[in-house]
């Protein structure tokens, strides 16, 4: 009998005609491992290494091994503490703006609304976009003479990215614009699941609609919204391609374009690798955080 | 939500309907003032007040493609007020085309290069991630893999880095062995950048193919590669589909990368168009019919992939 088991196994009889199922998995799923360490893990031991040394990779100079001191350096460095600041702000700013944005339009969404399937999709549509590209024609909106911002605002010759006060939040409004349809779609799909009883349990003991926001739909809704802000939080930090097309102030200086410019325009090598592995520090921690929601969305 | 059905229901339902349109219109504004400006006639491009209501035009996008290479010194102003138009597109051309010194043959270093180029790196990485990440999430969703939690968190957490932090080493790296400002190498960034993607969103569509499938062909005397080629990937189609769609787009909107490890040769649009507002008189108009033609395959892909957006955008972690 066990012998017959043998044989009808499935597993078994595809193993006696080709190649055997340890070998395909091995073949399957080793070649995409080793390519992520190669591209990713040994860049950053790489890198590593690069941040205790002396190095500008403009020159032909060879590295010098330094230990500490560019850590020592930029922990010490209070325009290093500024960029900090600003990108913090920054992850404020748009992360409130569009969590608000979003679920206020989700909520809209969710009501009996022509065309709802349609909307929702153009709604999208600037997240798909290239944020490279977005940025630069916000340039052309915000633009003090011609912009149809200030045009429609009636705000004359505003300058939004050369004001140091207003340039942050100039940046941030495109962050906004650019994700809010992300928390949209994340709360939508929060709102549709929220089971229908609750409402008309609700609407039978007459709970006012003030009630049952609080109470039903928000509790329900909570978990899935707090991804989007985990989500939008971890990318709003790493933020480079729209702010480094807009920003002109050193007050909308955000970290990624500091590590850029460090690495690339004044080529501080190995001082810039010091500092990337501070901010890899930072992201880690938010990521911990992010996959730990993700785990728990899934366990649902 | 129950039905609408007292009369204040039906006053709050329209008051959400204008809000609705409000916001379409708010969000859509900038998209629909890139593409008018796209199609505008220069001298409107950039008026006070802004010009809504104009005779569209395809100029900007003919002057996008002429070379101003056959310009040797700039035209009198006489020459170009009487020149008929067509002349005047390749006057003003925006395009430029860079004439090698020694051996005198012209490359062009405008947009359609440039457009190509994204093209080309954008579908060569998609093919390859998508390749990889299906038989990898295959792997991972059919059999036994020691420590599968720790990998797929290994293979996730190399998409959360900051670009800026990996393209530091990776231009050293690439600069040492010559791959800067090619084709082969923005490829090997944007599928290694792709793939972690690929799988985790890949391996939540084969989760969701049952497995007997399998078993019955098995039992039908298909081998595990056999099975895996004429049951399960046509079953998990509309997923690849979608895996590629998304790999696509985020090929083909990668900024940083492109900005760090390219400079001509293998330059794609996104570096390229914001770079050509610079300092004096930029022509928005042909800057704006650029990035029209850029959003263009992005706008239809978003239409066909509207049912995946949420499962894509979160790493197929929730479902709609």
């Amino acid at each position: 009998m066990a012998d017959v088991m043998t044989r009808l196994n499935p597993d078994t009889r595809a193993a006696a005609r080709g190649l055997s199922d340890l070998s395909i998995r091995n073949l399957f799923i080793i070649p995409t491992i080793a390519f992520l360490i190669v591209f990713n893990v040994f860049p950053l031991i790489y890198s590593l290494w690069t941040a205790f040394t002396d190095y500008r990779a403009s020159t032909n100079a060879p590295s010098q091994w330094i230990g500490l001191d560019n850590f020592r350096y930029l922990l010490n460095d209070p325009f290093i503490w500024r960029n900090f600041t600003i990108t913090a702000k920054y992850v404020l700013i748009s992360v409130t703006g569009q969590v608000l944005v979003g679920f206020g339009l989700a909520m809209l969404l969710n009501r009996p609304i022509p065309l709802k399937g349609l909307i929702t999709t153009l709604l999208l549509l600037p997240m798909m976009l290239s944020p490279a590209v977005v940025g630069l024609f916000w340039k052309l909106l915000y633009d003090p003479s011609f912009g149809i911002i200030n045009y429609f605002l009636g705000l004359g010759k505003f300058e939004w990215l050369a004001d140091p006060q207003m340039a942050l939040y100039a940046v941030a409004m495109v962050d906004i614009w650019m994700w809010s349809p992300f928390v949209m779609l994340l709360s939508l799909a929060g709102l549709s699941a929220v089971p229908k009883h609750l409402y008309e349990a609700a609407e039978i003991d007459r709970a006012g609609s003030f009630y049952t926001f609080f109470r039903i739909t928000l509790p329900l809704v909570a978990p899935i919204l707090m991804i989007a802000i985990i989500f939008r939080t971890m990318e709003a930090f790493k933020t480079f391609d729209h702010a480094y097309i807009l920003s002109t102030q050193p007050t909308t200086e955000l970290i990624a374009i500091r590590l850029y410019k460090m690495a690339f325009l004044e080529w501080q090598t190995g001082m810039s690798s010091a500092f990337a592995y501070i901010v890899l520090i930072v992201v880690v921690a938010i990521t911990n955080i992010y996959v730990k929601y993700l785990n728990k969305a899934k366990a649902r | 939500m129950a039905e609408v059905k007292t009369r204040g229901e039906i006053i709050t339902n329209r008051i959400a309907v204008v809000a609705v349109l409000a916001a379409l219109i708010v969000m859509l504004t900038p998209i629909f003032w890139i593409t008018a400006t796209a199609f505008k006639p220069r001298n409107l491009a950039t008026t006070a007040p802004p010009t809504v209501l104009f005779e569209p035009t395809l100029a900007p996008f003919a002057k996008l493609f002429t070379k101003r290479s056959q310009l040797r010194e700039p035209v009198p102003e006489e020459v170009y007020e009487a020149a008929p138009w067509w002349e005047k597109l390749v006057f003003d051309g925006g395009e430029q085309v860079v004439r090698n010194r020694k051996t005198g043959e012209a490359t062009s270093s405008g947009y359609g290069n440039r457009y190509v180029n994204s093209l080309i790196v954008s579908i060569i990485s998609t093919f390859l991630a998508v390749s990889m990440g299906t038989i990898t999430a295959y792997g991972f969703s059919r059999f036994k893999v020691p420590g599968e939690q720790d990998w797929l968190f290994f293979i996730l957490s190399t998409r959360m880095l900051p670009p800026i932090v990996v393209a530091i080493p990776m231009f050293l790296m690439y600069r040492a062995v010559g791959l800067h400002d090619t084709h082969i190498g923005l490829i090997i960034l944007y599928t290694a950048f792709n793939l972690s993607f690929a799988v985790w969103i890949m391996k939540g569509f084969i989760d969701e193919i049952p497995r007997e499938y399998e078993e019955a062909a098995l039992v039908d005397g298909y081998t595990r590669l056999e099975a895996f080629r004429k049951i399960v990937l046509p079953e998990a189609l509309t997923g690849i589909a979608a895996t590629a769609v998304f790999c696509f787009i985020t090929a083909w909107n990668e900024y940083a990368f492109a900005l760090m490890m390219t400079s001509r040769n293998a330059q794609t649009a996104p570096p390229y168009i914001p770079s050509q507002v610079g300092s004096g008189l930029s022509d928005w108009t042909v800057i704006a019919s650029g990035a029209f033609l850029f959003l263009l395959p992005v706008a239809i892909f978003t239409f066909l992939l509207r049912n995946h957006l949420l499962r894509g955008m979160s790493f197929g972690a929730i479902r709609k």
